[in-house]
């Protein structure tokens, strides 16, 4: 099992330990790390959508989806979350080129495209709640609630971290910690569209079809 | 105006002086116990002045060895709460007959079931393997520390935050009384609406945010930190059945997050996810949690099979036979994991084809593991075996759990666990993998790997006795449960009428005993090898003559475990360099970064702790205050950059010349 990976100058002897050894750059592992627990997220998300399907048509005779769903807002509300990514997708764009200016108007219009996602979500929430369509009424609402609320809490969890970062490069300009960390806010934010795909899939067009 | 009434509310949510047990003399009595060890232990920390050293190099530290080595203390000090539990159910079944009661209520002896498998699961047998993973993993991969050491030190303390709460529950309220997965709709707040099973949620889910992350960080530390040469197929068994339990550990434990939270959501905001009515759905609580709870056994039984591997090779002086294969048994166990969960409820109805699957799958898993059986056979066989504690630990197991395994076979045949189901048949086959696998496996570790941490070697007599204790002691504590099970007895029964059944409950209350003589005698071997030290000293490193990378440096290892990032040339790494003559370098060294210490960890899982603690007493502005607390340590913690400090390259050198010193005084080759 010899390994031509490491033999020494001076004669046939293997190497055993790296003579002159690099550093090794800070946080390598760091998007590896947060990659494996975005998966572990995602399996929260697919725990969630599991319990939605197999509870999602207990109306226990309380509203349906088809009383509740109001598509053309909840389409507003989609082309609200696709349009963040995309600005966030230019952020990095910037990141890239170096130019903080730019960036941070980039993830200022991600953090107002989230923002506005985030409050119409409250707004349809608010909505069903004051019609007596509480999580509490049927098995089914809880479930909706439960997903979709999860959802948007992550969001909001996401806003945060944004307003943190904007504050950090605000202060110490794109350094190698500093990029990293839009790298795995950035996998997050997308990560959440994806997760709202599933959801406006599976919730809100398949409910309006039952 | 506020009344009397609801400003005690406000301030104090459901708490009151009431939820302190003095008229429950037993509770009283172990709180006194608990209490004047606690102030014993306390006093002597600060006479000896020990607090500022505890906080410098322990509690704020990042190493992961110290880190490991804290995870070993609290799954030790958490098995003797386990134990005390586990003894009094065994009084109680001994003497509760007929027209007897025996000492414990009905109320208490459910909590003391639950509390023992919540805490001998959760805080007793995960502790002590991650503990184990986290000490042995980055000296087995020749890595500095693991991947995010911060992390680590976080998910040791939120472990820690959430073993308090469960303890806390002894005194201050009620533990669940649902038994340990917490089944509803006798945990739904209609049947449960005390603050026990609110104890149960909070305490697991702060500590399974612990467990979590702590997956994520050695998988991360083993898929990127190995050192050059080792590929996959080179790593240490111990290492890959790390790796498997770790991506069990990832995949799994967002599953019992989830479940937790819903069943949080039916107490708090009544919802309708497990309840009767309104369109819930109890049995799909059962359905998910052992979708954890199935893999999770394997989590805990793969690194224990990973300590078996490197002991049977140490000691017999041979390569582990059947490499390739036990890796592949292991991520076959690791895959198959995930779908055998409804044998667990094979009884809820799902009828002969799904219950057919299901059995079928469970046997099928018994081949990976009876493939690693014989790869650990054929590893002793014709070797030159030295029976030094570890292998003595692990022939037991060989012997123990080959009986358990195969009762567990028995139990997978659908028809036959419909007459066994929830029977004391189905207690003594999982005691007897758990305590034959994992705890036995955990005392192979520990008194295998003792040495590597400590630098001295552990008493070998009071390890044996604790060790003929300890089996002799299962042996007879269980294998009258079988007979019991298999006459019909079920679980949880805290009184008999048949008084023909009495003898077996006494016998299994005997075995108990023994177990508690194997249990001091542990702690005695500790106390004593402490005391003994000098004359048990090892000073090269590699006492037991072994295979892997981490006997090719001191004991205990220097913080930055390897002055130089070694290189791998062989399955096993460091008796590959032995045999090729490998001369530890003595001078050159450089400066090496290395993780600074941090208390962040310790704040934020305190305030998780407050926050479970408002959480289970209604307490809403504390849970508000400590939720705000916890979210802006975290933002502020993020503000910190400066996570390095540089070892110097003089530093180095100090270390390792006094290494070379000790190493010529002892006339043993630098």
């Amino acid at each position: 099992m010899n390994d031509d990976h490491a033999i020494s100058a001076t004669g046939g002897s293997p190497l055993f330990h790296v003579a002159d050894e690099h550093e090794h750059a800070a946080g390598g592992s760091t998007l590896l790390g947060f990659w494996i627990y975005l998966m572990s997220d995602c399996i929260v998300f697919a725990m969630l959508f599991a319990t939605y399907g197999v509870l999602g048509t207990n109306y226990a005779g309380g509203p349906t989806p088809r009383d509740l769903f109001d598509l053309r807002l909840v389409a507003v509300n989609t082309s609200m979350l696709l349009l963040s990514s995309i600005t966030y997708g230019f952020a990095m764009l910037q990141v890239q080129r170096g130019r903080v200016r730019a960036m941070q108007g980039w993830l200022a219009a991600t953090a107002l495209f989230g923002l506005a996602f985030v409050s119409i979500e409250m707004h349809e929430f608010a909505h069903m709640i004051h019609d007596g369509a509480t999580p509490a009424r049927s098995a089914f609402l809880s479930a909706f609630f439960t997903l979709v609320g999860t959802h948007g809490l992550h969001v909001s969890i996401g806003l945060v971290w944004l307003a943190t970062l904007m504050i950090q490069v605000g202060r110490r300009g794109l350094e190698p910690a500093n990029v990293r960390r839009l790298e795995c806010l950035g996998m997050f934010w997308h990560f959440l569209d994806v997760i709202w795909i599933g959801v406006f899939t599976f919730v809100y067009l398949m409910g309006s079809l039952r | 105006m506020l009344s009397d009434s609801s400003v005690h509310q406000l301030l104090f949510g459901r708490l009151t002086a009431a939820a302190v047990p003095i008229h429950e003399p037993i509770l009283v009595a172990t709180f006194a116990v608990v209490a004047a060890g606690g102030i014993a232990v306390l006093a002597a920390i600060s006479y000896f002045k020990l607090w500022g050293y505890l906080w410098r190099e322990w509690f704020t530290s990042i190493d992961h060895k110290r880190i490991g080595v804290m995870y070993m203390v609290l799954g030790i000090v958490m098995l003797l709460r386990g134990f005390a539990d586990a003894i009094m159910m065994r009084l109680q079944q001994a003497m509760a007959f007929g027209p007897a009661q025996g000492f414990l209520p009905a109320h208490h002896f459910d909590q003391i079931f639950t509390a023992h498998g919540v805490i001998m699961i959760f805080f007793v047998a995960m502790p002590l393997v991650t503990g184990l993973m986290n000490f042995v993993v980055p000296l087995q991969i020749g890595a500095r520390d693991v991947a995010f050491p911060f992390l680590n030190n976080f998910s040791f303390w939120m472990t820690v935050s959430g073993a308090a709460l469960v303890m806390l529950s002894l005194f201050v309220g009620d533990f669940a009384r649902t038994g340990w997965l917490a089944y509803p709709p006798l945990s739904g707040i209609a049947y449960s609406p005390d603050s026990g099973v609110d104890y149960y949620i909070w305490g697991l889910q702060i500590a399974g945010i612990g467990t979590l992350l702590s997956g994520v960080n050695l998988i991360a530390t083993i898929l990127k930190l190995r050192a050059p040469g080792m590929a996959m197929m080179r790593m240490p068994v111990f290492t890959w059945t790390a790796l498997c339990t770790n991506v069990l550990i990832v995949a799994s434990f967002p599953v019992l997050t989830v479940v937790l939270a819903l069943l949080s959501l039916d107490r708090y905001l009544g919802t309708h996810f497990f309840t009767n009515g309104l369109g819930g759905n109890p049995m799909m609580y059962v359905n998910l949690i052992w979708i954890w709870g199935h893999p999770e056994v394997y989590i805990l039984i793969l690194p224990a099979f990973g300590v078996f591997s490197e002991v049977t090779a140490t000691f017999a002086g041979k390569r582990l036979f059947g490499y390739s294969s036990m890796v592949y048994a292991t991520v076959v166990i690791t895959i198959l994991a995930y779908v055998v969960w409804l044998h667990h409820f094979f009884t809820m109805g799902s009828g002969a084809s799904v219950n057919s699957f299901f059995g079928i799958t469970t046997m099928v898993i018994s081949i990976p593991t009876g493939a690693k059986v014989f790869n650990w056979l054929f590893t002793l066989y014709q070797g030159r075996i030295r029976f030094e504690l570890p292998m003595m630990w692990t022939i037991a197991f060989m012997l123990t759990f080959v009986i358990g395994g195969m009762s567990g076979v028995l139990l997978a045949v659908p028809p036959a666990d419909f007459v066994l189901h929830n029977s004391l048949f189905l207690v003594a086959h999982f005691h007897n993998v758990i305590i034959g696998g994992v705890v036995f496996g955990m005392f192979a570790g520990i008194s295998y790997w003792f040495p590597k941490a400590f630098g001295f070697r552990l008493d070998p007599f009071w390890g044996k006795m604790s060790f003929w204790f300890w089996v002799v002691g299962f042996y007879v504590a269980f294998m009258p449960l079988y007979v019991l099970g298999l006459m019909g007895v079920t679980r949880r029964l805290r009184h008999f009428d048949d008084p023909s059944l009495q003898i077996w409950f006494i016998i299994a209350a005997v075995g108990a005993g023994l177990i508690l003589v194997g249990i001091v005698s542990f702690l005695i071997q500790i106390f004593v090898s402490i005391r003994r030290r000098d004359s048990l000293r090892d000073v090269s490193g590699d006492p037991w003559n072994g295979r892997s990378l981490e006997w090719s440096t001191s004991s205990p290892p220097p913080a930055y475990n390897y002055a130089f990032t070694p290189v791998v040339h062989d399955r096993d790494a460091w008796w590959d360099m032995k045999q090729r003559g490998y001369r530890r370098p003595v001078d050159g060294f450089k400066a090496i970064t290395m993780p600074r210490n941090t208390g962040a960890g310790v704040v934020l899982a305190a305030l998780a702790g407050v926050f479970g603690f408002a959480m289970i007493w209604y307490i809403w502005w504390l849970a508000g205050f400590s939720l705000a607390a916890l979210m802006f340590t975290v933002i502020r913690h993020s503000f910190n950059y400066a996570r390095e400090v540089r070892v110097s390259a003089a530093e180095v050198d100090r270390t390792e010349r006094t290494r070379t010193r000790l190493l010529a005084a002892a006339g043993l080759p630098s």
